[in-house]
């Protein structure tokens, strides 16, 4: 079994507390947590948003505001570091205990270059003269991948990409070779290739500096393949902890088997529904006694309602886990489904009648261009950008297409000319039959009836100014649906999404999140739609409330014969949801067919990139894998286009030699059928598993 | 509707819950006014500037004085039993001519206000919204009213409106505090309708004029209503101003202004000619802004004294 921390920890935090006084009460963000990390180690701190993950690292860092009262123990090599002050606080971060910041943009400052930025970080701490600290400013940024480092150090954070930045922080976090090294939800703000850039980068900086990193994130996937121990936190408390192997493939703790049940899987092969954990996480305001697990919990006996469990070791002893049922789960040696009840799975659309079905959406040769102007007073046209540069799909009666594709590659350009039901820039969009570009503004009115969007947040997709009752009765009343008709509707329709009819006359801010976005799918369900589009629907919500939604969807679209237009970056949710695919490259699609062909088998050298970037919560399958690291970030939209566009970051054309890459440059690849249901865009393709 | 809709098998619902709540859906406007009943203190400047309109209205019927007529047994005389408020150089009653003014102040005030802030709404929000020639236009017309000055042109109107309807005068105030407002209003404008809730709402096939009075204007009604607040005490001193100069209300009627320009000379000396006017005018835009206050907590569901309904 994987071994504990050796004797002599970097850190060692123990009984953390840490309280919030607020209007409400008291806000118990942290209540009690111990760990210990060994240098090299990597330790991942998992948990959903409100488990006090952060809060506890900034607590370490002593970055928690003022009002905050911290209590417990942090020790930095047996040096106790709660209760020293910002002064001596302040030689100790950044020298001996670095941070890496999920945002950052906001971590940068604006009005200094990244160059001048890292040669403060290091003459803090060092009594080095600035051209040495430039030097090694230099240095840095080239460890961390930046091409042209010496160059590149005298711009701006805003003339770097997100994933960019994220490097300039990391090369900031590693200036002094610190000990430990925290990273913050380091990739969260990320497109998955450039997530596996920079997961790349942050193991190339441990390896160079041999530092510990405390790694907090929401996404298993992440962990599975990063970390060596997990700590899995809820409402405040560390519920499980061990090596990644043993949370992974043997948890003991309900919430725990409930995470890895919820999650939707890119390497799954068949359609499994997936076993969502009911209810919400608690608040931590006047937290009743007992595990705050309990009301979720399946496995709920008497006791957990009255007393706490305790964190102790399983049938492991580096294994511990905080549940009255440990014994019970690890006997039977518990799996998720066998704990959470999974839905009834929907009945599927019969996939080889596909031809038979109506088409409800057709897209063709769909482009969309802006204007590029110049100058303030005189605005003059100096050119244009092919947001969208000539996409085809179409989507038939009752099934889902997914749209996937990096931001910036034309998804939303691609949904908001859908949705707009005008005439586009060059191409054709017709929504059940009828053509957009021949509408009169009376038969548009009537068509927009037939579809619907979801939005990705559902905190800013609701007006906040209305009840949840107006907010559903507003398309109805538009139509013209008479008074008590639209209530009947309302209630009909917070039931069909889960909700209780009682939550019609509730503003959307007492809502929790999964519940807003139920709010939102019962809005694009009023009118009763044909087709819903969904633009990242699920991508806002914490991971044990996602596969609700994501089964809901399903049944959705089952019981109403719905079609869905499902924007995703996240793979494996269209994976699990989707029944084709199309992916997205600067514009056009460059991939498209049936879900099981095209992650099974990717032909294109982007799709094979864009899904073995994404990471899977499996450590040993993870640690087995060989990512394809693409170079670079996705170039701007306004480059002169020839031949391929994917070629700069294409890894199959750097294998080339020079006489076939002429192709690449010369021509652009048209999709070519690679199986039955599978078209891909590439002249030399090789279809090739990458999970 | 067709009756294919069923209740998701998966989820349990109270449906008794339901179906005892399910026949009133509480309107936006009842939950508005709970919230807003349940602020003491707005309340108490609801109640101050009722019994302020209350007492500008009824009154002048409890004393035998007229706010036209003189005394010519009294000049300059402090409150006695007789007037209650005292008497002015030329023996007209303090009491009358105050309850005149605060009446004449209170209308022009609020009106003004109203008008100001609902024509800014309006005008900022329908240029936001729309964008392009029509923000284009509609701003090129807020920036000449801003550069004409407003004082002077009030001021050689005044004489081609003496004699008419006060009305006028409401409007012309009116007219000329608007544009910065509407400026601001525009800008929420277009930062809110690429807000997602209105993207949905358009895609819906919502009307632009529902859009605007549905979702944009409610979403900025604090600001709205903070700047109603404000332009009530604008708009009264506003009049002041003009009064002061006569171009205002003209004599022999009486406003809160003429009142406190005229008696700003004797403060001292003779306190009860300014103090009585000025207090009623201190009170009027106190209670105003105190309402404005509640108003916005109760409209705002966000604000962080709003329990649950």
């Amino acid at each position: 079994m994987t071994q504990p921390a050796p004797s002599e920890p970097v850190l060692r935090v123990s009984n953390l507390v840490v309280d919030f006084p607020s209007e409400a009460g008291t806000v118990n963000a942290v209540r009690g947590v111990s760990y210990e990390v060994a240098p090299g180690e990597v330790f991942g701190v998992v948990g959903e948003s409100g488990s006090g993950k952060s809060v506890s690292a900034l607590a370490v860092l002593g970055l928690l505001p003022k009002q905050a009262r911290v209590s417990g123990s942090v020790q930095y090599r047996g040096r106790e570091l709660l209760g020293l002050g910002d002064a001596e606080m302040s030689e100790i971060r950044g020298l001996e205990i670095a941070m890496v910041f999920q945002d950052p943009l906001s971590a940068l400052t604006p009005v200094y270059t990244v160059g001048q930025q890292i040669v403060e970080a290091v003459r803090i701490h060092n009594d080095v003269s600035r051209d040495d600290a430039e030097a090694k400013a230099t240095e840095l940024l080239d460890l961390v991948g930046i091409p042209n480092p010496g160059e590149r150090a005298r711009s701006f954070p805003h003339e770097f990409s997100g994933g960019m930045r994220q490097r300039v922080m990391i090369a900031m976090a590693i200036a002094n070779n610190p000990d430990v090294i925290i990273a913050d939800e380091p990739t969260t703000a990320l497109d998955v290739t450039i997530q596996a850039q920079v997961l790349e980068v942050l193991e190339r900086a441990q390896e160079a500096t041999g530092a510990a990193i405390v790694m907090i994130t929401h996404d298993l996937g992440v962990i599975a393949g990063f970390a060596d121990r997990v700590m899995v936190m809820y409402a405040g408390k560390p519920v499980e902890t061990g090596s990644v192997d043993d949370v992974f493939y043997r948890p003991r703790m309900p919430y725990t088997l409930g995470l890895l049940g919820s999650l939707p899987r890119a390497d799954a092969t068949a359609r499994e529904p997936l076993t969502p954990v009911e209810g919400n996480p608690p608040s931590l305001v006047g937290l009743p006694a007992g595990c705050p697990f309990a009301p979720r919990c399946p496995l709920k006996i008497d006791v957990c309602e009255v007393t706490e469990p305790p964190l102790l070791p399983t049938d492991d002893p580096w294994h511990a886990s905080a549940c009255h049922r440990t014994a019970y789960v690890a006997e039977n040696d518990l799996k998720p489904t066998d704990v959470f009840a999974a839905p009834i799975p929907p009945p599927v659309v019969d996939e080889a009648m596909r031809e038979g079905r109506p088409v409800v959406l057709q897209v063709t040769d769909l482009v969309r261009t802006f204007p590029l102007t110049r100058g303030l007073i005189f605005r003059r046209q100096v050119g244009e950008v092919a947001a969208v540069d000539g996409i085809s799909f179409d989507i038939r009666e009752g099934e889902t297409l997914g749209l996937v594709g990096e931001s910036g590659c034309g998804k939303t350009t691609t949904i908001n000319e859908i949705l707009a039901l005008a005439k586009p820039t060059s191409g054709a969009i017709s929504v059940l039959g009828r053509d957009t570009a021949t509408l009169s503004t009376r038969e548009r009115h009537d068509l927009r009836r037939h579809i619907s969007v979801v939005f990705q947040d559902p905190m800013a997709s609701l007006d906040p100014k209305l009840p949840v009752s107006d907010i559903l009765s507003e398309g109805l009343s538009t139509y013209g649906v008479d008074k008590s008709e639209r209530s009947r509707r309302v209630r009909e329709l917070l039931q069909l999404v889960g909700l209780s009819p009682t939550h019609a006359s509730r503003y959307p801010h007492e809502f929790s999140g999964g519940q807003r976005q139920r709010v939102g799918i019962a809005r694009a369900l009023a009118l009763q739609p044909k087709l819903v589009v969904l633009d990242e629907p699920v991508s806002a919500l914490d991971v044990s409330i996602r596969a609700g939604v994501i089964n809901l969807l399903e049944q959705l679209r089952a019981t109403l014969r719905l079609s869905y237009l499902f924007v995703a970056h996240d793979l494996s949710v269209v994976r699990h949801s989707a029944d084709r695919v199309a992916v997205m490259y600067l514009g056009r699609i460059v991939e498209l067919g049936a879900v099981a062909p095209v992650f099974a088998q990717p032909a294109h050298p982007y799709t094979q990139a864009l899904l073995s970037a994404i990471p899977l919560p499996d450590p040993r399958r993870e640690r087995a894998r060989k990512r394809i690291i693409l170079q670079g970030d996705l170039p701007s939209t306004k480059e002169e286009r020839v031949g391929c566009r994917f070629r700069a970051r294409c890894p199959t054309f750097a294998a080339l030699d020079e006489t076939r890459r002429q192709a690449c440059i010369e021509v652009d690849p048209s999709l070519t059928p690679h199986g039955p249901d599978h078209v891909a865009a590439c002249h030399y393709p090789h279809e090739a598993n990458v999970f | 509707m067709p009756a294919e809709i069923q209740p998701t098998a998966s989820l349990a619902i109270e449906t008794a819950a339901a179906a005892e709540l399910a026949s009133e859906d509480i309107s936006r406007g009842r939950l508005v006014l709970r919230r807003f009943l349940r602020k003491k203190v707005a309340l108490c400047g609801l109640v101050v500037l009722v019994l302020l309109a209350a007492f500008a209205l009824i009154g002048p019927y409890l004393t035998k004085w007229d706010y036209q007529s003189t005394d010519y047994n009294s000049f300059l005389e402090g409150p006695s039993r007789d007037h209650w408020f005292g008497t002015t150089q030329i023996g007209q009653d303090v009491y009358a001519q105050t309850l005149r003014g605060l009446q004449k102040s209170l209308v022009i005030g609020l009106l003004a206000a109203f008008v100001s802030t609902g024509l800014a709404a309006v005008v900022g929000a329908t240029a936001g919204y729309f964008g392009g020639w029509a923000d284009r236009v509609l701003m090129w017309f807020v920036d000449l009213l801003l550069v004409l000055p407003a004082f002077l042109i009030i001021a050689i109107l005044s004489p081609s409106f003496r004699g008419k309807t006060w009305l006028l005068f409401v409007l012309l105030l009116a007219a000329f505090s608007w544009m910065i407002t509407a400026r601001v209003v525009r800008g929420l404008a277009l930062s809110l309708k690429e807000r997602e809730f209105v993207q949905a709402a358009r895609f819906m096939g919502v009307k632009p004029r529902k859009i605007i009075f549905r979702h944009l204007l409610p979403n900025m009604s604090s600001l709205l209503i903070i700047d109603a607040t404000l332009n009530v005490g604008g708009a009264i001193l506003a009049e002041t101003g003009l009064s002061y100069f006569g171009f205002g209300v003209q004599p022999p009627d009486v406003s809160l202004g003429t009142l406190i320009a005229d008696g700003t000379r004797s403060a001292i000396t003779f306190p009860w000619l300014f103090l009585f006017s000025g207090g009623a005018l201190i009170i009027t835009v106190l209670a105003v802004s105190v309402i404005g206050d509640g108003m916005r907590d109760a409209l705002d569901p966000n604000s962080a004294s709003t329990n649950k309904s």
